[in-house]
């Protein structure tokens, strides 16, 4: 028995009472009264000081720097090879440099948690991350996913042999980011966690190191990158939901040419992301009305989706709520109580220690579970309308006479600068907003 | 009068001037007000509440770093200077000298010096420390609990989520304003 030994030696005895008391790690408390040296001065305790911050905020200008630098090259001089260079930059400098953190995708849950715990400031880096690259979204387009995002640049160098994706299973696909988006939102909103931080595919390869699973989700990334183009940009990134929006209000946008097109499809086949839309064929009356009268039935079939969704989001709250550690302490701490099962964890015992009593972490996890069962109802709800959403958008018909790239999909990689046959010309290439 | 298609342009970038417009407003705005409160910007850094901390030892393993941000400091104003320091020694020693088979830390990374009788000093050699924590709980349960566990700022990488804050059990981890990083313990 170590307690029992210490006695035989202890150059003091008070400990004695307090020793046997002792079952674990509890508040500190004085058992050997520190000695009065009178020739002997105790160091001070030495920590080193902050070293991180000002890093951050150079991580912050090189992010202005290479988001006006990537609009230049995509809207300016339209340089394949210049926006691929910055991406090799930007995955030296957010990637291994700063270890993929902070970045803007993440940043979403730290703006999701200040709206939800009044008591918690987003860091002013953070704001700045989360703001910029959708700012330039609004004007430029998604420079940042093209050409500054450090993931976005992994997944572009290795798009070798891209296929193109039939557009539905394209569409359908995107979906998953918008779930993601909300599930990371009401995650980290309600303090749960930050999923999307636990769940980067990159990051473990940015540190090179890490937990094994992730290296390995990581790989698949890749892998599957090689043959359909950024799929985690396309599929699950939430941010990218973000961009889409304000990149379809953008005032300056990636373009082909009207004047120059020769309608020779090569950009529609080089683009591995899908983001170049053909010219649309004029319908047929019957074509058209029986368009008509579907948009008309999905219209009507939004609102129910939404409601179904709420229904199904609301009776997803124990689920959720498990993944609160608050909420998985006093499942286990009822557990220990009420004898289901034997012994206790470090969670428990380190709970026990703090002498709080259990109703009050009952009290807490209930809480938890009804902010659960609200928020799950908003991501229910969410979830149809996204869907609702989707099938909209997509019966509804947009005239194009010519080539265009989808402004909310295309990440202004300047894939298709490189293979347009009058694409090197640099003159006149980028234009104010066309209808 | 105007061409017709020349208006239609026009309403629409005014539409998107003033959509873009309002989005950059909101953003920045919305960002601002949840960066700066009551006049406070706060950058903010992970830190462990060494009253929590029951020195589990998944900061050793949990950081995502090879060698962790946390690391092992001393209180020295709240150490007892125990000739029989059960921070630095195995349960049993077999003697009470600086063997490595009589020391709790694997690493070697505390320091013993005898300072008068029957007074030793203990001082953490950084670098080897891997935060392990088996000198903290040593300390804690049957001494002064003078040794504690501190993120330090010099190594911590700062991720947006602290991977060892999701694994400790003991939910010890907390965001705590860069300016005053540490959460020290002095004697009270």
């Amino acid at each position: 028995m170590v307690a029992n030994f210490c006695l035989k030696r202890l150059r003091s005895a008070c400990g004695l009472g307090m020793l046997l008391a002792a079952s674990g790690p509890a508040l500190a408390v004085e058992r050997f009264p520190p000695p009065d040296f009178t020739d002997h001065e105790l160091p001070p305790t030495v920590v080193p000081s902050t070293a991180g911050i000002w890093v951050e905020y150079l991580a912050l200008g090189a992010l202005l720097i290479g988001l006006a630098l990537a609009a230049h090259l995509a809207l300016r001089s339209r340089s394949r090879r210049g926006l691929l260079a910055l991406s090799v930059a930007a995955l030296v400098v957010f990637g291994f440099w700063r270890g993929g953190c902070v970045c803007p995708i993440g940043a979403i849950q730290n703006v999701a948690l200040a709206i939800g715990d009044a008591s918690y400031l987003v860091p002013l880096v953070v704001a700045g991350f989360f703001v910029l690259p959708l700012v330039f979204a609004l004007f430029f387009g998604r420079v940042f996913c093209g050409a500054v995002c450090p993931l976005g640049a992994v997944q572009e160098l290795v798009a070798l042999r891209p296929v193109q994706v039939p557009r539905w299973v394209d569409a359908a696909l995107g979906t998953l980011a918008y779930v993601y988006l909300g599930l990371a939102v009401l995650l980290a909103a309600t303090g749960t966690a930050f999923v999307i931080c636990r769940y980067d595919p990159f990051v473990a390869f940015f540190r090179l190191s890490g937990s094994l699973n992730m290296l390995i989700v990581g790989m698949c990334f890749v892998a599957i990158g090689l043959f359909i183009g950024r799929p985690y940009c396309r599929y699950l990134c939430p941010y990218g939901v973000l961009l889409r929006w304000c990149s379809r209000l953008s005032r300056w946008h990636v373009r082909i040419p009207q004047e120059e097109c020769i309608q020779c499809r090569l950009c529609e086949e080089a683009c591995p992301y899908g983001a170049i839309r053909e010219p649309t064929v004029a319908q047929t009356p019957d074509q058209r009305q029986r368009s008509r009268r579907q948009l008309a039935g999905l219209l009507a079939l939004a609102p129910v989706l939404v409601v179904a969704g709420v229904w199904i989001g609301r009776g997803l709250d124990s689920a959720l709520a498990r993944l609160h550690p608050t909420v998985r302490l006093a499942e286990r701490v009822h557990q220990e109580e009420a004898g289901e099962v034997e012994g206790t964890v470090d969670m428990t015992d380190a709970f026990r220690n703090t002498g709080r009593p259990p109703s009050e972490l009952y009290a807490d996890a209930r809480h938890v579970l009804a902010q659960m069962r609200f928020g799950g109802g908003l991501f229910g709800g969410w979830v149809g309308l996204v869907i609702g959403g989707q099938l909209i958008a997509h019966s509804i018909r947009r005239r194009r006479t010519d080539y265009q790239p989808d402004r909310g999909a295309c990440v202004a990689c300047g894939r298709c600068f490189w293979y347009c046959p009058s694409g090197h010309e640099k003159a006149r290439l980028t234009s104010e907003t066309q209808p | 009068m105007t061409d017709p298609s020349k208006t239609n342009v026009n309403r629409r970038t005014f539409v998107g001037d003033v959509l873009r417009g309002a989005g950059v407003l909101g953003l920045g705005g919305g960002a601002a007000a949840l960066a700066v409160a009551k006049g406070q910007a706060a950058d903010m850094v992970w830190q462990i509440d060494p009253h929590q901390c029951i020195a589990c030892g998944n900061c050793a393993t949990y950081c995502v770093l090879d060698e962790s941000a946390v690391k092992c400091v001393h209180s020295h104003e709240m150490c007892g200077y125990c000739e029989l320091c059960t921070g630095y020694f195995e349960p049993e020693p077999l003697a009470l000298n600086t063997g490595a088979e009589n020391q709790l830390c694997p690493t070697g990374a505390i320091l013993r010096t005898f300072i008068e009788d029957p007074y030793y000093e203990y001082h953490i050699d950084e670098p080897l420390c891997i935060g392990c924590g088996k000198c903290v709980k040593g300390c804690t349960m049957f001494g002064n609990g003078s040794l504690y566990l501190q993120v330090l700022h010099d190594r911590c990488v700062n991720c947006n989520e602290c991977a060892i804050a999701v694994a400790c059990p003991s939910q010890a981890f907390r965001r705590v304003p860069a300016s005053r990083p540490y959460l020290l313990k002095t004697r009270e």
